[in-house]
Protein backbone atom coordinates (compact mmCIF):
# COMPACT_ATOMS: atom_id res chain seq x y z
CA UNK A 1 0.00 0.00 0.00
CA UNK A 2 1.30 3.42 -0.89
CA UNK A 3 1.40 6.41 1.37
CA UNK A 4 -1.70 8.19 0.10
CA UNK A 5 -3.80 5.05 0.51
CA UNK A 6 -2.76 4.78 4.14
CA UNK A 7 -3.49 8.46 4.67
CA UNK A 8 -6.88 8.21 3.01
CA UNK A 9 -7.89 5.31 5.21
CA UNK A 10 -6.74 7.15 8.33
CA UNK A 11 -8.99 10.06 7.40
CA UNK A 12 -11.89 7.70 6.80
CA UNK A 13 -11.38 5.36 9.73
CA UNK A 14 -13.40 7.09 12.50
CA UNK A 15 -16.44 7.63 10.26
CA UNK A 16 -16.30 4.08 8.94
CA UNK A 17 -16.08 2.60 12.43
CA UNK A 18 -19.21 4.48 13.51
CA UNK A 19 -21.06 3.53 10.34
CA UNK A 20 -20.09 -0.11 10.84
CA UNK A 21 -21.27 -0.16 14.45
CA UNK A 22 -24.46 1.90 14.18
CA UNK A 23 -25.60 1.44 10.57
CA UNK A 24 -24.36 -1.90 9.22
CA UNK A 25 -24.25 -3.98 12.38
CA UNK A 26 -27.95 -3.31 13.20
CA UNK A 27 -29.00 -4.57 9.78
CA UNK A 28 -26.80 -7.67 9.84
CA UNK A 29 -27.18 -8.64 13.48
CA UNK A 30 -30.84 -7.61 13.43
CA UNK A 31 -31.57 -9.90 10.49
CA UNK A 32 -29.95 -12.76 12.38
CA UNK A 33 -31.84 -12.02 15.62
CA UNK A 34 -35.16 -12.07 13.76
CA UNK A 35 -34.65 -15.85 13.41
CA UNK A 36 -33.80 -16.40 17.08
CA UNK A 37 -35.48 -16.16 20.48
CA UNK A 38 -33.02 -13.52 21.73
CA UNK A 39 -33.72 -12.04 25.13
CA UNK A 40 -31.58 -10.40 27.75
CA UNK A 41 -32.11 -13.14 30.32
CA UNK A 42 -31.32 -16.46 28.62
CA UNK A 43 -28.99 -17.85 25.94
CA UNK A 44 -30.08 -17.34 22.34
CA UNK A 45 -31.18 -20.21 20.14
CA UNK A 46 -32.26 -20.42 16.53
CA UNK A 47 -36.01 -20.73 16.01
CA UNK A 48 -36.33 -20.58 12.23
CA UNK A 49 -39.44 -18.81 11.00
CA UNK A 50 -41.29 -18.88 14.34
CA UNK A 51 -41.21 -15.10 14.80
CA UNK A 52 -42.58 -14.52 11.31
CA UNK A 53 -45.31 -17.11 11.88
CA UNK A 54 -46.16 -15.40 15.15
CA UNK A 55 -46.48 -11.89 13.73
CA UNK A 56 -48.51 -12.96 10.71
CA UNK A 57 -50.98 -14.62 13.08
CA UNK A 58 -51.05 -11.53 15.27
CA UNK A 59 -53.94 -9.13 14.70
CA UNK A 60 -51.97 -6.09 15.78
CA UNK A 61 -49.23 -6.72 13.23
CA UNK A 62 -51.61 -7.62 10.42
CA UNK A 63 -53.69 -4.49 11.07
CA UNK A 64 -50.45 -2.56 11.25
CA UNK A 65 -49.26 -3.85 7.90
CA UNK A 66 -52.64 -3.07 6.31
CA UNK A 67 -52.53 0.43 7.79
CA UNK A 68 -49.01 0.95 6.47
CA UNK A 69 -50.31 0.09 3.01
CA UNK A 70 -53.26 2.47 3.53
CA UNK A 71 -50.65 5.14 4.32
CA UNK A 72 -49.51 4.82 0.69
CA UNK A 73 -52.75 6.56 -0.31
CA UNK A 74 -51.27 9.83 0.87
CA UNK A 75 -48.29 9.70 -1.51
CA UNK A 76 -50.10 11.22 -4.53
CA UNK A 77 -51.63 13.91 -2.28
CA UNK A 78 -48.26 14.80 -0.81
CA UNK A 79 -46.50 14.91 -4.18
CA UNK A 80 -49.19 16.82 -6.08
CA UNK A 81 -49.64 19.13 -3.10
CA UNK A 82 -45.91 19.78 -2.76
CA UNK A 83 -45.46 20.41 -6.49
CA UNK A 84 -48.42 22.81 -6.49
CA UNK A 85 -46.98 24.62 -3.48
CA UNK A 86 -43.61 24.88 -5.21
CA UNK A 87 -45.27 26.38 -8.30
CA UNK A 88 -47.18 28.84 -6.06
CA UNK A 89 -44.00 30.07 -4.36
CA UNK A 90 -41.71 29.98 -7.42
CA UNK A 91 -41.90 33.71 -8.14
CA UNK A 92 -40.74 37.05 -6.79
CA UNK A 93 -44.04 38.36 -5.39
CA UNK A 94 -43.61 40.60 -2.34
CA UNK A 95 -43.50 38.53 0.85
CA UNK A 96 -42.99 35.23 -0.94
CA UNK A 97 -40.06 34.29 1.30
CA UNK A 98 -42.35 34.60 4.28
CA UNK A 99 -44.79 32.14 2.71
CA UNK A 100 -41.98 29.71 1.89
CA UNK A 101 -40.90 29.90 5.52
CA UNK A 102 -44.47 29.35 6.75
CA UNK A 103 -44.82 26.23 4.59
CA UNK A 104 -41.51 24.88 5.85
CA UNK A 105 -42.07 25.52 9.56
CA UNK A 106 -43.86 22.17 10.18
CA UNK A 107 -40.76 20.37 8.85
CA UNK A 108 -38.46 21.85 11.49
CA UNK A 109 -40.86 21.15 14.35
CA UNK A 110 -40.12 18.16 16.54
CA UNK A 111 -42.63 15.34 16.25
CA UNK A 112 -43.54 15.45 19.94
CA UNK A 113 -44.63 19.08 19.65
CA UNK A 114 -46.54 18.24 16.46
CA UNK A 115 -48.34 15.52 18.40
CA UNK A 116 -49.31 17.86 21.23
CA UNK A 117 -50.48 20.65 18.93
CA UNK A 118 -52.56 18.41 16.70
CA UNK A 119 -53.94 16.73 19.80
CA UNK A 120 -55.33 20.18 20.68
CA UNK A 121 -56.67 20.70 17.16
CA UNK A 122 -58.40 17.31 17.03
CA UNK A 123 -59.85 17.70 20.53
CA UNK A 124 -63.63 17.20 20.61
CA UNK A 125 -64.14 20.84 21.58
CA UNK A 126 -61.16 21.89 19.49
CA UNK A 127 -60.87 24.35 16.65
CA UNK A 128 -61.39 21.81 13.88
CA UNK A 129 -64.78 20.78 15.21
CA UNK A 130 -65.70 24.42 15.79
CA UNK A 131 -64.96 25.33 12.18
CA UNK A 132 -66.80 22.31 10.80
CA UNK A 133 -69.89 22.73 12.99
CA UNK A 134 -70.02 26.47 12.28
CA UNK A 135 -69.90 25.80 8.55
CA UNK A 136 -72.57 23.12 9.18
CA UNK A 137 -70.40 20.46 7.55
CA UNK A 138 -71.00 18.20 10.54
CA UNK A 139 -73.94 18.18 12.95
CA UNK A 140 -72.14 17.20 16.13
CA UNK A 141 -68.48 17.42 17.21
CA UNK A 142 -66.44 14.51 15.87
CA UNK A 143 -64.08 12.49 18.06
CA UNK A 144 -61.28 12.56 15.54
CA UNK A 145 -58.69 10.55 17.44
CA UNK A 146 -61.13 8.40 19.41
CA UNK A 147 -62.98 7.02 16.37
CA UNK A 148 -61.38 3.82 15.16
CA UNK A 149 -61.98 4.53 11.47
CA UNK A 150 -61.09 8.25 11.50
CA UNK A 151 -58.01 8.18 13.73
CA UNK A 152 -55.76 6.61 11.09
CA UNK A 153 -56.71 9.25 8.53
CA UNK A 154 -56.03 11.99 11.07
CA UNK A 155 -52.55 10.57 11.60
CA UNK A 156 -52.04 10.43 7.84
CA UNK A 157 -53.09 14.07 7.60
CA UNK A 158 -50.60 15.11 10.27
CA UNK A 159 -47.84 13.10 8.56
CA UNK A 160 -48.67 14.92 5.34
CA UNK A 161 -48.73 18.28 7.12
CA UNK A 162 -45.22 17.60 8.40
CA UNK A 163 -43.87 16.42 5.04
CA UNK A 164 -45.27 18.85 2.44
CA UNK A 165 -42.74 21.62 3.05
CA UNK A 166 -39.80 19.29 2.64
CA UNK A 167 -40.89 18.08 -0.78
CA UNK A 168 -41.87 21.65 -1.70
CA UNK A 169 -38.24 22.73 -1.28
CA UNK A 170 -37.06 19.82 -3.43
CA UNK A 171 -39.49 20.79 -6.21
CA UNK A 172 -38.69 24.48 -5.83
CA UNK A 173 -35.00 23.77 -6.45
CA UNK A 174 -35.91 21.72 -9.52
CA UNK A 175 -38.26 24.42 -10.84
CA UNK A 176 -35.57 27.04 -10.50
CA UNK A 177 -33.23 24.85 -12.53
CA UNK A 178 -35.61 24.92 -15.54
CA UNK A 179 -33.99 27.37 -18.01
CA UNK A 180 -36.08 30.54 -18.36
CA UNK A 181 -35.48 30.77 -22.13
CA UNK A 182 -37.44 27.54 -22.68
CA UNK A 183 -40.50 29.25 -21.24
CA UNK A 184 -39.82 32.40 -23.26
CA UNK A 185 -39.50 30.43 -26.49
CA UNK A 186 -42.76 28.60 -25.77
CA UNK A 187 -44.47 31.92 -24.98
CA UNK A 188 -43.36 33.31 -28.34
CA UNK A 189 -44.90 30.24 -29.95
CA UNK A 190 -48.16 31.15 -28.23
CA UNK A 191 -48.25 28.48 -25.51
CA UNK A 192 -50.33 29.49 -22.48
CA UNK A 193 -49.39 28.93 -18.85
CA UNK A 194 -51.16 25.61 -18.61
CA UNK A 195 -49.54 24.25 -21.78
CA UNK A 196 -46.11 25.44 -20.64
CA UNK A 197 -46.57 23.68 -17.31
CA UNK A 198 -47.46 20.33 -18.89
CA UNK A 199 -45.15 20.46 -21.90
CA UNK A 200 -42.06 22.00 -20.33
CA UNK A 201 -42.10 22.00 -16.51
CA UNK A 202 -43.42 18.50 -15.89
CA UNK A 203 -41.07 16.74 -18.37
CA UNK A 204 -38.11 18.69 -16.98
CA UNK A 205 -39.11 17.78 -13.44
CA UNK A 206 -39.56 14.08 -14.11
CA UNK A 207 -36.36 12.93 -12.35
CA UNK A 208 -37.26 14.97 -9.25
CA UNK A 209 -40.83 13.67 -9.30
CA UNK A 210 -39.47 10.12 -9.48
CA UNK A 211 -37.04 10.58 -6.58
CA UNK A 212 -39.58 12.39 -4.40
CA UNK A 213 -42.30 9.82 -5.06
CA UNK A 214 -40.02 6.96 -4.09
CA UNK A 215 -38.88 8.78 -0.94
CA UNK A 216 -42.49 9.51 -0.12
CA UNK A 217 -43.53 5.87 -0.61
CA UNK A 218 -40.74 4.73 1.70
CA UNK A 219 -41.64 7.36 4.29
CA UNK A 220 -45.30 6.31 4.19
CA UNK A 221 -44.46 2.64 4.68
CA UNK A 222 -42.14 3.48 7.57
CA UNK A 223 -44.39 5.96 9.40
CA UNK A 224 -44.69 5.34 13.13
CA UNK A 225 -43.52 8.36 15.13
CA UNK A 226 -46.74 10.29 14.50
CA UNK A 227 -48.68 7.26 15.79
CA UNK A 228 -46.66 7.31 18.99
CA UNK A 229 -47.30 10.98 19.74
CA UNK A 230 -50.96 11.08 18.66
CA UNK A 231 -52.70 7.80 19.57
CA UNK A 232 -50.08 5.24 20.68
CA UNK A 233 -51.81 2.73 18.42
CA UNK A 234 -55.32 3.23 19.82
CA UNK A 235 -58.31 3.37 19.79
CA UNK A 236 -58.61 -0.43 19.96
CA UNK A 237 -55.29 -0.91 18.15
CA UNK A 238 -56.81 0.61 15.01
CA UNK A 239 -53.90 2.97 14.30
CA UNK A 240 -51.03 0.50 14.56
CA UNK A 241 -48.66 0.69 11.63
CA UNK A 242 -46.18 -2.08 10.85
CA UNK A 243 -43.23 -0.17 12.29
CA UNK A 244 -45.23 1.08 15.24
CA UNK A 245 -45.79 -2.60 16.03
CA UNK A 246 -42.03 -3.15 15.83
CA UNK A 247 -41.40 -0.16 18.10
CA UNK A 248 -44.11 -1.21 20.54
CA UNK A 249 -42.97 -4.85 20.74
CA UNK A 250 -39.26 -4.10 20.76
CA UNK A 251 -39.13 -1.27 23.26
CA UNK A 252 -42.29 -1.42 25.33
CA UNK A 253 -42.57 -5.21 25.58
CA UNK A 254 -38.89 -6.07 25.00
CA UNK A 255 -39.79 -8.74 22.41
CA UNK A 256 -36.85 -7.87 20.21
CA UNK A 257 -36.88 -10.81 17.76
CA UNK A 258 -40.55 -10.24 17.01
CA UNK A 259 -39.93 -6.53 16.46
CA UNK A 260 -37.01 -7.30 14.15
CA UNK A 261 -39.05 -9.83 12.17
CA UNK A 262 -41.75 -7.16 11.71
CA UNK A 263 -39.19 -4.59 10.59
CA UNK A 264 -37.71 -7.09 8.10
CA UNK A 265 -41.15 -7.52 6.56
CA UNK A 266 -41.39 -3.74 6.20
CA UNK A 267 -37.95 -3.63 4.58
CA UNK A 268 -38.97 -6.25 2.04
CA UNK A 269 -42.07 -4.22 1.20
CA UNK A 270 -39.98 -1.07 0.93
CA UNK A 271 -37.48 -2.60 -1.46
CA UNK A 272 -40.19 -4.22 -3.57
CA UNK A 273 -42.40 -1.17 -3.86
CA UNK A 274 -39.47 1.19 -4.45
CA UNK A 275 -38.31 -0.99 -7.35
CA UNK A 276 -41.83 -1.08 -8.81
CA UNK A 277 -42.07 2.72 -8.55
CA UNK A 278 -38.74 3.26 -10.26
CA UNK A 279 -39.66 0.96 -13.12
CA UNK A 280 -43.07 2.58 -13.49
CA UNK A 281 -41.68 6.11 -13.47
CA UNK A 282 -38.87 5.36 -15.92
CA UNK A 283 -40.48 3.16 -18.57
CA UNK A 284 -37.57 3.85 -20.95
CA UNK A 285 -35.02 2.04 -18.80
CA UNK A 286 -35.17 -1.73 -18.59
CA UNK B 1 -57.33 43.89 -14.55
CA UNK B 2 -57.24 40.18 -15.23
CA UNK B 3 -53.69 40.20 -13.95
CA UNK B 4 -54.72 41.78 -10.67
CA UNK B 5 -57.44 39.22 -10.10
CA UNK B 6 -55.04 36.38 -10.66
CA UNK B 7 -52.49 37.93 -8.26
CA UNK B 8 -55.23 38.31 -5.65
CA UNK B 9 -56.25 34.68 -6.10
CA UNK B 10 -52.61 33.68 -5.86
CA UNK B 11 -52.25 35.45 -2.50
CA UNK B 12 -55.55 34.01 -1.31
CA UNK B 13 -54.29 30.48 -1.98
CA UNK B 14 -50.95 31.24 -0.28
CA UNK B 15 -52.69 32.66 2.79
CA UNK B 16 -55.12 29.74 3.08
CA UNK B 17 -52.29 27.18 3.04
CA UNK B 18 -50.13 29.27 5.36
CA UNK B 19 -53.05 29.38 7.80
CA UNK B 20 -53.19 25.57 7.92
CA UNK B 21 -49.42 25.39 8.43
CA UNK B 22 -49.19 28.03 11.13
CA UNK B 23 -52.52 27.93 12.93
CA UNK B 24 -51.66 25.08 15.36
CA UNK B 25 -48.66 27.14 16.53
CA UNK B 26 -50.79 30.25 16.93
CA UNK B 27 -53.46 28.41 18.91
CA UNK B 28 -50.79 26.98 21.21
CA UNK B 29 -49.25 30.40 21.82
CA UNK B 30 -52.67 31.93 22.55
CA UNK B 31 -53.50 29.13 24.97
CA UNK B 32 -50.16 29.47 26.73
CA UNK B 33 -50.54 33.23 27.14
CA UNK B 34 -54.18 33.25 28.22
CA UNK B 35 -55.20 32.90 31.85
CA UNK B 36 -58.96 33.17 31.64
CA UNK B 37 -61.81 31.24 30.14
CA UNK B 38 -62.42 27.67 29.14
CA UNK B 39 -59.64 26.36 26.91
CA UNK B 40 -61.87 24.26 24.71
CA UNK B 41 -64.72 26.75 24.55
CA UNK B 42 -67.11 27.24 21.63
CA UNK B 43 -66.30 29.53 19.95
CA UNK B 44 -62.56 29.16 20.57
CA UNK B 45 -60.48 32.25 21.27
CA UNK B 46 -57.98 33.28 18.66
CA UNK B 47 -56.49 36.11 20.69
CA UNK B 48 -55.04 35.82 24.23
CA UNK B 49 -57.44 36.79 27.03
CA UNK B 50 -55.80 38.73 29.87
CA UNK B 51 -52.36 37.62 28.73
CA UNK B 52 -49.65 36.87 31.24
CA UNK B 53 -46.60 34.68 31.59
CA UNK B 54 -48.00 32.81 34.56
CA UNK B 55 -48.34 29.53 32.59
CA UNK B 56 -44.71 29.74 31.63
CA UNK B 57 -43.72 30.23 35.26
CA UNK B 58 -45.80 27.17 36.11
CA UNK B 59 -44.11 25.17 33.34
CA UNK B 60 -40.72 26.16 34.78
CA UNK B 61 -41.91 25.05 38.20
CA UNK B 62 -43.35 21.61 37.33
CA UNK B 63 -40.67 20.43 34.90
CA UNK B 64 -36.89 20.83 35.14
CA UNK B 65 -37.01 23.08 32.12
CA UNK B 66 -33.46 24.35 32.44
CA UNK B 67 -32.13 20.80 32.69
CA UNK B 68 -34.09 19.81 29.56
CA UNK B 69 -32.85 22.90 27.79
CA UNK B 70 -29.25 22.24 28.80
CA UNK B 71 -29.55 18.63 27.61
CA UNK B 72 -30.95 19.73 24.24
CA UNK B 73 -28.21 22.32 23.78
CA UNK B 74 -25.43 19.90 24.70
CA UNK B 75 -26.77 17.09 22.54
CA UNK B 76 -27.16 19.43 19.56
CA UNK B 77 -23.74 21.03 20.08
CA UNK B 78 -21.85 17.74 20.44
CA UNK B 79 -23.66 16.20 17.46
CA UNK B 80 -22.82 19.21 15.28
CA UNK B 81 -19.19 19.30 16.38
CA UNK B 82 -18.46 15.62 15.88
CA UNK B 83 -20.44 15.40 12.68
CA UNK B 84 -18.47 18.28 11.16
CA UNK B 85 -15.13 16.80 12.28
CA UNK B 86 -15.72 13.17 11.27
CA UNK B 87 -17.79 13.72 8.13
CA UNK B 88 -15.41 16.31 6.68
CA UNK B 89 -12.50 13.99 7.45
CA UNK B 90 -14.30 11.22 5.58
CA UNK B 91 -15.35 13.46 2.71
CA UNK B 92 -11.90 14.88 2.01
CA UNK B 93 -10.13 11.72 0.76
CA UNK B 94 -13.25 10.69 -1.16
CA UNK B 95 -13.16 14.00 -2.98
CA UNK B 96 -9.44 14.65 -3.43
CA UNK B 97 -7.24 11.56 -2.87
CA UNK B 98 -6.66 8.57 -5.11
CA UNK B 99 -6.50 5.39 -3.08
CA UNK B 100 -7.32 1.72 -3.20
CA UNK B 101 -10.87 0.90 -2.16
CA UNK B 102 -12.26 4.36 -2.90
CA UNK B 103 -15.18 3.04 -4.96
CA UNK B 104 -15.96 0.43 -2.33
CA UNK B 105 -16.06 2.95 0.51
CA UNK B 106 -18.17 5.33 -1.51
CA UNK B 107 -20.58 2.50 -2.34
CA UNK B 108 -20.85 1.51 1.32
CA UNK B 109 -21.64 5.07 2.36
CA UNK B 110 -24.32 5.34 -0.32
CA UNK B 111 -25.71 1.98 0.81
CA UNK B 112 -26.51 3.37 4.26
CA UNK B 113 -29.01 5.67 2.55
CA UNK B 114 -31.12 2.75 1.35
CA UNK B 115 -30.75 0.55 4.41
CA UNK B 116 -33.89 0.44 6.58
CA UNK B 117 -32.36 2.74 9.20
CA UNK B 118 -35.64 3.64 10.92
CA UNK B 119 -35.45 0.49 13.01
CA UNK B 120 -31.72 0.53 13.72
CA UNK B 121 -32.56 1.68 17.23
CA UNK B 122 -33.70 -1.84 18.14
CA UNK B 123 -30.21 -3.30 17.76
CA UNK B 124 -28.45 -0.04 18.59
CA UNK B 125 -30.03 -0.17 22.01
CA UNK B 126 -28.32 -3.54 22.61
CA UNK B 127 -25.03 -2.10 21.35
CA UNK B 128 -25.30 0.99 23.51
CA UNK B 129 -26.14 -1.18 26.52
CA UNK B 130 -23.12 -3.42 25.90
CA UNK B 131 -20.87 -0.37 25.56
CA UNK B 132 -22.30 0.97 28.87
CA UNK B 133 -23.48 4.13 27.16
CA UNK B 134 -27.04 4.06 28.46
CA UNK B 135 -27.94 7.36 30.17
CA UNK B 136 -24.98 9.17 28.58
CA UNK B 137 -24.81 11.93 26.00
CA UNK B 138 -22.38 9.77 24.03
CA UNK B 139 -25.06 7.10 23.71
CA UNK B 140 -27.52 9.63 22.27
CA UNK B 141 -24.99 11.29 19.98
CA UNK B 142 -22.77 8.56 18.51
CA UNK B 143 -25.31 6.85 16.21
CA UNK B 144 -26.24 10.22 14.66
CA UNK B 145 -22.76 11.58 14.08
CA UNK B 146 -21.91 10.03 10.70
CA UNK B 147 -24.51 10.35 7.96
CA UNK B 148 -24.24 9.76 4.24
CA UNK B 149 -25.98 13.04 3.40
CA UNK B 150 -23.40 15.08 5.33
CA UNK B 151 -20.50 13.22 3.72
CA UNK B 152 -21.97 13.69 0.24
CA UNK B 153 -22.57 17.42 0.75
CA UNK B 154 -19.04 17.99 2.05
CA UNK B 155 -17.50 15.81 -0.64
CA UNK B 156 -19.15 18.02 -3.22
CA UNK B 157 -17.82 21.11 -1.46
CA UNK B 158 -14.26 19.74 -1.41
CA UNK B 159 -14.47 18.88 -5.11
CA UNK B 160 -15.04 22.54 -5.93
CA UNK B 161 -11.73 23.71 -4.40
CA UNK B 162 -9.21 24.46 -7.21
CA UNK B 163 -6.51 21.80 -7.54
CA UNK B 164 -3.78 24.51 -7.87
CA UNK B 165 -4.13 25.40 -4.19
CA UNK B 166 -3.51 21.80 -3.15
CA UNK B 167 -0.62 21.33 -5.58
CA UNK B 168 1.05 24.51 -4.36
CA UNK B 169 0.81 23.34 -0.76
CA UNK B 170 2.21 19.90 -1.66
CA UNK B 171 5.17 21.52 -3.41
CA UNK B 172 5.82 23.46 -0.21
CA UNK B 173 5.94 20.12 1.61
CA UNK B 174 2.66 20.39 3.54
CA UNK B 175 1.26 17.12 4.87
CA UNK B 176 -2.27 16.00 3.95
CA UNK B 177 -3.41 16.90 7.45
CA UNK B 178 -2.09 20.45 7.11
CA UNK B 179 -3.69 20.77 3.66
CA UNK B 180 -6.96 19.52 5.09
CA UNK B 181 -7.04 21.72 8.18
CA UNK B 182 -5.36 24.88 6.88
CA UNK B 183 -6.55 25.04 3.27
CA UNK B 184 -9.57 22.86 2.67
CA UNK B 185 -11.65 23.43 5.80
CA UNK B 186 -11.55 27.26 5.66
CA UNK B 187 -12.54 27.17 1.99
CA UNK B 188 -15.61 25.01 2.58
CA UNK B 189 -16.73 26.97 5.66
CA UNK B 190 -20.10 27.97 4.12
CA UNK B 191 -20.90 24.30 3.56
CA UNK B 192 -19.79 23.40 7.06
CA UNK B 193 -22.26 26.04 8.25
CA UNK B 194 -25.04 24.50 6.16
CA UNK B 195 -24.42 21.00 7.47
CA UNK B 196 -24.04 22.37 11.00
CA UNK B 197 -27.36 24.21 11.01
CA UNK B 198 -29.30 21.33 9.45
CA UNK B 199 -27.73 18.98 11.99
CA UNK B 200 -28.44 21.26 14.93
CA UNK B 201 -32.15 21.37 14.13
CA UNK B 202 -32.27 17.62 13.47
CA UNK B 203 -30.51 16.84 16.74
CA UNK B 204 -32.72 19.25 18.66
CA UNK B 205 -35.83 17.59 17.21
CA UNK B 206 -34.71 13.98 17.68
CA UNK B 207 -37.34 12.32 19.78
CA UNK B 208 -37.42 8.49 19.67
CA UNK B 209 -33.73 7.70 20.18
CA UNK B 210 -33.05 10.01 23.18
CA UNK B 211 -36.21 8.72 24.83
CA UNK B 212 -34.75 5.20 24.54
CA UNK B 213 -31.23 5.96 25.73
CA UNK B 214 -32.10 8.35 28.54
CA UNK B 215 -34.07 6.71 31.34
CA UNK B 216 -34.14 9.45 33.99
CA UNK B 217 -36.35 12.52 33.47
CA UNK B 218 -33.59 14.98 34.35
CA UNK B 219 -31.55 13.62 31.41
CA UNK B 220 -34.25 14.25 28.80
CA UNK B 221 -33.85 16.81 26.05
CA UNK B 222 -36.80 19.17 25.51
CA UNK B 223 -38.27 17.11 22.66
CA UNK B 224 -38.77 14.20 25.06
CA UNK B 225 -39.42 16.28 28.17
CA UNK B 226 -42.33 18.13 26.65
CA UNK B 227 -44.24 14.85 26.27
CA UNK B 228 -43.24 13.87 29.79
CA UNK B 229 -44.96 17.10 30.81
CA UNK B 230 -48.15 15.97 29.05
CA UNK B 231 -47.97 12.56 30.71
CA UNK B 232 -47.37 13.75 34.23
CA UNK B 233 -49.42 16.91 34.51
CA UNK B 234 -52.08 16.00 31.99
CA UNK B 235 -54.71 18.22 33.56
CA UNK B 236 -53.22 21.62 32.86
CA UNK B 237 -53.43 22.20 29.13
CA UNK B 238 -52.19 25.79 29.45
CA UNK B 239 -48.98 24.67 31.12
CA UNK B 240 -48.43 22.02 28.43
CA UNK B 241 -48.99 24.69 25.78
CA UNK B 242 -46.42 26.91 27.52
CA UNK B 243 -43.90 24.04 27.58
CA UNK B 244 -44.60 23.39 23.90
CA UNK B 245 -43.94 27.03 23.02
CA UNK B 246 -40.66 26.96 24.93
CA UNK B 247 -39.64 23.80 23.07
CA UNK B 248 -40.28 25.07 19.54
CA UNK B 249 -39.11 28.64 20.04
CA UNK B 250 -35.36 27.92 19.64
CA UNK B 251 -35.80 25.85 16.44
CA UNK B 252 -38.20 28.34 14.92
CA UNK B 253 -35.85 31.23 15.69
CA UNK B 254 -32.87 29.29 14.29
CA UNK B 255 -34.86 28.41 11.19
CA UNK B 256 -36.15 31.91 10.49
CA UNK B 257 -32.70 33.46 10.77
CA UNK B 258 -30.95 30.81 8.67
CA UNK B 259 -33.67 29.99 6.17
CA UNK B 260 -31.39 30.13 3.13
CA UNK B 261 -29.21 27.32 4.53
CA UNK B 262 -32.21 25.01 4.66
CA UNK B 263 -33.21 25.78 1.11
CA UNK B 264 -29.61 25.33 -0.08
CA UNK B 265 -28.85 22.21 1.95
CA UNK B 266 -31.71 20.37 0.31
CA UNK B 267 -30.67 21.56 -3.10
CA UNK B 268 -27.19 20.11 -2.64
CA UNK B 269 -28.49 16.82 -1.31
CA UNK B 270 -30.52 16.10 -4.45
CA UNK B 271 -27.76 16.67 -6.97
Amino acid sequence: MNRSTVQAWLFLAPALVLLAVFSFWPVGYGSYLAFTDYSLVRPTSFVGLDNFRYIFNNDMFVTGLENSLVFLLMVPFVQIGALSLAVLVNNQLPGIRLFRAAFYVPVVTTVSVVGIMWGFMFHEQGTLNYVLTTLRLVNAPVGWLSDDTLALFCIMFVTMWRGLGWYMVMYLAALQAVPADMHEAAMLDGANRWQRFWKITVPMLKPTIAVCSVLSVLAALKAYQEVDVLTQGGPMNSTFTALYYAYDQGLKHLKLPRALAASMVVSVFCIGIAMLCLRWLQPGKK
Amino acid sequence: MNNRVSTALHYLALCAIALVCVFPFWWTVVTALSTEGNIFAFPPTFWPKSPSLVNFEEAFRVIPFFAFFKNSVLIAAFTVFWKLVLCSMAAYPLARLRFKGRQLVFGLILATMVLPSEVNFLVNFITVTKLSLVDTYAGVILPNVVTAVAILLLKQAFEEVPQDLIDAARVDGASEWIIFTRIMLPLVAPWLATVGILTAVEAWNEYIWPSIVMSRPDEFPLSVGVLYLRGTFGSSTRVIAAGTVLTVLPTLAAFLFTQRYFMRGMDGAVK
